[in-house]
């Protein structure tokens, strides 16, 4: 066979680019072993954050708020709060009352200090045949009727599914991005590095990069902000929701859940047997998106009628 | 039959009945004209959305005598136009001809603007059940906490209450070679 004739021209061409003159397969393997072991003990996100020491960590927060102040020329917080004990969030997204009105869009932008120019938009609303079903393929963002809703369509707005088994943040090569105890998937904008791996590796594009400078206006500025959540970032990291992370540590609701004009949004606690997310996944016919992926989202869309 | 044996028949029997007895009371669903399940609890909602000066509805309807004919009304609240099963009902299938501060059920019994959820949960069954566990309609407030309802009719007009088509805000922009 052909290939058969390639492969042994290319045995016989010489040393291959990896292994260097002078140093034994033995001594590789070591320093190869060291390496990965230096990167885990580096790389852990989560546990760089809890175990840095708790005065630093406020003058790291102090001095955020005050490079933020400077630039929007008003006071700014950054909360570092931490998960609450006894609670796992989830979503629900009622299918049969969405409109499309993206209402819940640009309340996500303004609450989250998304930037404007160039645009970035945390949640997708699309918009799909009622004849062809949940369709990917077939699925048309960039609608803009006069009115919605569109005879015969419905509208699945999509963003972060804060998967239980997610793949982004197996990727991340610096363990910027990881699970709170309280199933937020967070990632730490001082630490990405701005490669996308996190951003190929998830299956529902809600993972946005921040390829210009970001740019919000100082009226827009929304001051209440969470360090792993909406507090300003920078150009070359990426960003994604974070079920309003800094509204839902403190018992409030995501933006996106109050601004709906609808009410097809809702949030809880999925550990507390009384909410309402817990009814709707016992009473309602509930589906998650790419479920063969076995991502195990915590988002789920469901039909209240 | 020995006395022992007629003794444990008879204990036999007994519990039988007794059984038979409790099951047959367990389960059973109350007599027609009891209450079906105890007075629920008040929720608390916001103030029904009355248009300005409209309530309360006696300042005028106090004085005035109840026409109980069906008809299309002409001298006020024409700007009022029923589409909500309209063919079947009309104004006073739900406001109540004699206390027009007050709506009524089917059975007669008044209920308040403030619960008018149980109006509409006569028919709407599964919305009520559902607006109860928090599921149906919008809810502000904390998710842990304190929730607040709103009443239907915050966001269905009960005349009219099909939802009218809003404007899309924009769409995002595609992406574009810089």
């Amino acid at each position: 066979m052909d290939d058969e004739a390639n492969f042994d021209d290319r045995r016989d061409a010489g040393p291959t680019q990896l292994a260097r003159p002078g140093m034994t397969r033995r001594q590789f393997a070591s320093v190869a072993a060291a390496a990965a072991a230096g990167f885990l003990l580096t790389a852990c996100g989560p546990r760089r954050l809890r175990e840095m020491p708790r005065a630093q960590l406020r003058q790291a927060l102090r001095d955020l708020e005050q490079e933020y102040a400077r630039t929007y020329g008003q006071p700014v917080q950054v909360s570092d709060a931490g998960p609450m004990p006894g609670v796992l969030f989830a979503y629900a997204l009622d299918l049969s009352r969405c409109i499309g009105c993206r209402r819940c869009v640009y309340a996500c932008v303004e609450e989250n200090n998304q930037s404007r120019d160039p645009e970035v938009q945390w949640i997708r609303v699309l918009q799909m045949d009622k004849e062809k079903g949940v369709d990917f393929s077939e699925a048309d963002p960039y609608y803009q009727p006069a009115e919605v809703p569109e005879e015969g369509h419905f509208y699945m707005p999509v963003a972060c599914q804060q998967c239980r088994n997610a793949p982004c943040t197996k990727v991340c090569p610096t363990g910027a991005t990881w699970t709170e105890p309280d199933g937020i998937v967070v990632i730490d904008y001082e630490w990405c590095i701005g490669c996308r791996y996190c951003m190929a590796a998830c299956p529902y594009g809600a993972r946005h990069f921040n390829w210009g400078t970001p740019s919000i206006p100082t009226s827009a500025l929304n001051p209440r902000t969470h360090y792993l959540g909406n507090r300003p970032r920078s150009k070359g990291v990426v960003e994604k929701c974070t079920f309003c992370i800094q509204r839902a540590r403190a018992g409030r609701y995501p933006a996106c859940v109050e601004v709906c004009p609808v009410g097809a949004r809702k949030f809880g606690n999925l550990l507390d047997p009384d909410s309402e997310i817990r009814y709707i996944i016992e009473h309602k016919r509930v589906l998650v998106l790419k479920e063969e992926l076995r991502t195990m989202p915590k988002f789920f869309y469901f039909y209240a009628t | 039959m020995t006395r022992r044996h007629a003794f444990a028949t008879f204990v036999l029997a007994a519990s039988a009945l007794a059984a038979a007895a409790a099951i047959t009371a367990v389960g059973q669903p109350p007599a027609p004209g009891q209450a079906q399940r105890p007075a629920e609890e008040r929720l608390e909602v916001p103030p029904p959305p009355f248009s300005d000066g409209i309530f309360p509805c006696t300042n005028c309807h106090a004085s005035m005598l109840a026409n109980r004919t069906r008809r299309a009304l002409s001298e006020m609240h024409t700007d009022i136009v029923l589409k909500h099963d309209e063919e079947h009902r009309w104004c006073l299938d739900c406001h109540d001809a004699d206390n027009r501060d007050v709506l009524h059920l089917a059975s007669g019994e008044r209920v308040t603007f403030e619960e008018s959820y149980r109006l509409c949960g006569q028919c709407h069954g599964e919305k009520l059940r559902d607006w109860r566990a928090g599921v149906h309609g919008r809810r502000t407030g904390d998710w842990n906490g304190h929730k607040t309802y709103l009443l239907c009719a915050h966001c269905h007009n009960p005349h009219q209450p099909r939802f009218r088509a809003l404007a899309p805000k924009p769409a995002p922009k595609r992406p574009t070679a810089r």
